[in-house]
């Protein structure tokens, strides 16, 4: 009972950071995906102190309200993409700029790269500039098969403490090719290793005094990685597992069971043919939806319309980009899945709220209704095309700036051979 | 004597002497089965292909397409217009083309025409899937100068991704070698069709491409290994070294021939220098790997200090800082949509860069470099459509549909054989089922040399390769 409270406390503060603006927005006359309900064809937005404060098709807008006119257009919740690095790279091989994975093996599962993120870094600018607001961050697996803590950032904030809206997210954790890798180099040493570990975890929960007087037998894991994984035990924080072939997704199905843990499958290259498993197991799914190459033997049956079969057999999926500078193609792939089968609607929750329900925050955000933070896109169009443009960003009632290094190169460079420099220009 | 000539009296001489003890080395002869297809370009001994192809089209039907919305890459968009493939050729393209009575009718009401997809930079069978170390043939990494190996060597027909580009509407690619050195190797041009031998896919009489590299490449592979080039510098002075070379075998051989080309006295013949020989005779293209706007500009000076065209700078990400240079000397770019950041080099990225180089009047190409991208082509185009739209420049769908098609094919060497849907071009053909640049649009049926090599809509026209056959995977029953 005490620790739930101060999991709360913490969920509570992380959630109070930062000051959203008092101004209120109204966006009328829009064609509006509120995700929680049928399309309103010709509707307003109300948007005040960061939250939604009405939606409809006959809402007033309040008096001193600024409006924004979007006739032709539509409105969505900000995007979620499931599964990033951004904050944690600017330049992918300058090493020293890139903080998703360590190679020291005792602190993986403590690692949490919150403590290394970077709101300043040019991909959240360029991707917050696409309409995309909210992202996990994820580490990339480093020397242990545990890589540490996924969370939850705002791309519109402007320290690292305000990024972090949920922390951890979840614990990440990969089977399969890079599992065996990382585990002495056979499949199965992987999933022996994860239930040694959670055997530790769960002799630690209830030996702790033990454990401080060294009296207690020897764990597999730091204190630190034993701390971290407590509330992964306690099913509070779910394990991400990174799998791809169809014989490793029902063992972690299996697996996740064993040791009692909420699970979250990622990447799930070959989810499709075991999409009934996952299904009734409840689990839900982080794919790119835009993967199909047979890239490796555990990938043997990559299809375009991976996201559309899970999404048929009643798996709740969210889309990932798995990157950094391309998270801002997270509309492309989910546009794919439609041409591949999914249902729109499907393909749009799969990055606004069934992404929030998998992250466990539907509950303030994901959806256009009243009383959610008020992430909110105007865009000139179907957001899934490629030809449509995005108009306004409001992330937490305040609109950010879709200004980013790579528009001012362009500005820069709109026109070249005058008399001085560009160096002399913006 | 005029160049041209004394190659001729070369080749004849090498021919001539087949027998003798001097030529066992040598096989430079064009080859017979190559010209007796009526396809082998008259190329010099330093261009001579000893794996020539073996290309044959595949079954064609004389086919007329109707009632479609045509892009055609060499003018406007055409409305509710036909085409007509016979023999494996575009016979006519417009809004009144009668069918002939042995036509194959296709109704494309609401479907689009393009030519089939080209793309520039592609490692399909050199770095196949599975990914696995034994199939990875695409970087001779050993030496910083390996002009002397062919991308068609490495080339693994049985790449299950060819059949993926082929869904995605790619007809034509130059398959090239990494970029881990200055001069990579010879790359080739293939069409996308189902082959057991790279011969079998080799494009007839599609000119050798010549992989060079710039920038961080090169420099961080040899530069970590204590050895030149560990620097930009270091790049260009390898680069000039063996031009320096190149054009002195270039010169030996030459005197020989005007000398009477006495077989007892050919010179030795040098792979590596065989081939940039033949990009000094301007038979092979140069297709440049580089990055940044100061690279490019000089390589631009360092062709011309040794006499050689660059047909096409590749990745080019800031090409548009100077397009100008570029539109000038007449040299592609080869870029991608929007990839950026993942290097130092490419850190300049901007989603108007192709946009950019086109207006200025370049030669802009949308390239893959990746076998995930060259998938989607059509939609990588789309969204520079998108970003010079919100830039407010001018870009029609008749400008961004080049980008893929007869650009591309310029590059390559073979704009007067493919690339735009004109009478006479091979009917290498796309139809989509809707506007090529809507994310939603899939490639319907694909046509190449007039043969329909891929249809989405019947399983026994979609190719499968070696690999995946037994490897088929589908739902498992529990």
């Amino acid at each position: 009972m005490k620790r739930a409270v101060a999991v709360a406390s913490v969920v509570a503060l992380l959630a109070g950071a930062g000051t959203a603006s008092g101004q209120t927005i109204a966006i009328t006359n829009a064609r509006i995906h509120t995700m929680a309900g049928p399309v309103i064809e010709r509707g307003t937005v109300v948007i005040r102190d960061g939250y939604i404060a009405a939606v409809g098709a006959g809402v007033e807008v309040p008096a001193g309200a600024r409006i924004i006119d979007a006739a032709g257009k539509v409105v969505t919740p900000g995007f979620i993409d499931s599964g990033t690095q951004l904050g944690l790279v600017e330049v992918g091989a300058v090493q020293g700029t890139v903080d998703s994975r360590v190679r020291d093996d005792r602190i993986t599962a403590a690692f949490n790269p919150a403590d290394g993120l970077d709101p300043q870094s040019s991909p959240v600018a360029v991707t917050r500039a696409e309409g995309i607001t909210r992202a996990i961050v994820a580490p990339s697996p480093g020397a242990s098969l545990i890589a540490g803590q996924a969370v939850l950032v705002d791309l519109g904030a402007e320290t690292p403490m305000e990024m972090v809206r949920k922390s951890p997210a979840g614990m990440v954790a990969v089977l399969g090719e890079r599992g065996s890798q990382l585990s002495g180099g056979a499949r199965a040493a992987a999933i022996l290793r994860l239930r040694e570990v959670f055997e530790d975890v769960r002799d630690y929960m209830v030996n702790r005094r033990a454990f401080e007087t060294a009296s207690r037998r020897e764990y597999s894991l730091s204190r630190l990685d034993l701390e971290a994984l407590v509330p992964v035990a306690r099913g509070e924080v779910p394990l991400i597992l990174e799998v791809h072939r169809s014989s490793d997704i029902l063992v972690a199905l299996g697996l996740a069971k064993e040791l009692r843990v909420r699970l979250v499958l990622a990447g799930v290259t070959e989810g499709w043919m075991v999409a009934d498993e996952i299904a009734a197991a409840g689990v839900p799914v982080v794919i790119n939806p835009l993967v199909n190459l047979p890239n490796s033997f555990q990938e043997l049956g990559a299809t375009l319309e991976n996201a559309a079969r899970l999404h048929a057999a009643g798996v709740t999926v969210a889309f990932a980009s798995f990157d950094a500078h391309n998270s801002r193609n997270l509309k492309q792939a989910a546009g794919n899945a439609v041409a591949y089968g999914m249902p729109h609607d499907a393909a749009l929750r799969a990055i606004t709220v069934d992404a929030a329900r998998v992250w466990g925050v539907d509950d303030r955000y994901g959806t256009i209704e009243v009383g959610k933070e008020a992430d909110v896109v105007v865009w000139s169009g179907d957001p899934l095309e490629l030809t449509t443009s995005v108009e306004h960003v409001i992330i937490r009632g305040r609109e950010v700036s879709t200004d980013n290094r790579q528009k001012r190169l362009f500005e820069r460079y709109r026109h070249i051979g005058g008399p001085m420099p560009t160096a002399y220009s913006n | 004597m005029h160049l041209r000539a004394w190659l001729w009296v070369l080749a004849a001489a090498t021919t001539a002497g087949c027998a003798s003890a001097a030529s066992q080395t040598t096989s430079s002869a064009p080859s017979p089965r190559a010209e007796a297809a009526g396809t082998a370009e008259k190329a010099s001994v330093f261009a001579a292909d000893p794996f020539a192809s073996t290309y044959q089209p595949l079954p064609s039907r004389t086919t007329l397409i109707r009632n479609a919305t045509i892009l055609t890459a060499a003018g406007p968009v055409l409305h509710n217009a036909s085409l007509l493939m016979r023999d494996g050729r575009i016979v006519e393209v417009g809004t009144n083309v009668q069918a002939p009575a042995d036509a194959v009718v296709i109704d494309a009401t609401g479907k689009w025409v393009t030519p089939g997809v080209i793309d520039t930079h592609s490692h399909l069978g050199v770095y196949p899937a599975p990914g696995v170390d034994a199939l990875a043939d695409g970087n001779e990494m050993t030496a910083p100068n390996t002009a002397e190996v062919w991308a068609e060597h490495s080339v693994w027909p049985q790449d299950p991704q060819f059949a993926l580009a082929l869904a995605g509407g790619v007809t034509t690619m130059q398959i090239l070698p990494g970029s881990a050195n200055l001069f990579g190797g010879r790359g080739v041009t293939v069409k996308n069709v189902p082959a057991r031998t790279v011969q079998e896919m080799k494009f007839p009489g599609a000119p050798h491409g010549l992989k060079m590299a710039c920038g961080e490449n090169p420099s961080r592979v040899y530069g970590s290994r204590g050895r030149s080039p560990m620097t930009g510098m270091g790049n260009v002075a390898g680069y000039r070294e063996a031009w320096i070379r190149a054009q002195r075998y270039r010169d030996e051989w030459k005197r020989w021939a005007e000398n009477g080309a006495d077989p007892a006295r050919m010179p030795q013949r040098n792979l590596q220098l065989e081939t940039l020989a033949a990009v000094l005779e301007g038979e092979i293209l140069v297709h440049n790997h580089c990055y940044r706007a100061d690279e490019l500009a000089v390589m631009v000076d360092l062709a011309k200090e040794f006499g050689y065209r660059i047909s096409s700078f590749h990745h080019a990400v800031e090409a548009y800082k100077v397009r100008d240079i570029l539109a000038r000397e007449g040299i592609c770019a080869s870029m991608w949509a929007d990839w950026w950041g993942f290097k130092m080099e490419a850190y300049d990225g901007i989603l108007e860069n192709i946009a950019l180089v086109h207006e200025a009047g370049g030669c802009a190409i949308v390239h893959s470099d990746d076998a995930s991208g060259i998938q989607r082509l059509n939609q990588e185009a789309a969204k520079v459509i998108r970003a010079a739209r919100e830039a407010g420049m001018g870009i029609d769908y008749e400008d961004a549909i080049r980008w893929i098609t007869i650009n591309p094919a310029k590059a390559l060497g073979i704009a007067d054989r493919t690339g735009s849907l004109e009478p006479g071009k091979m009917a290498d053909v796309v139809i989509w089922s809707g506007d090529p640049f809507s994310v939603y649009t899939r490639a319907e049926k694909v046509f190449i040399d007039g043969a329909l090599v891929y249809d989405r809509n019947d399983p026994r026209l979609q190719p499968k390769s070696d690999f995946m056959v037994g490897n088929e995977r589908k739902e498992v029953v529990s």
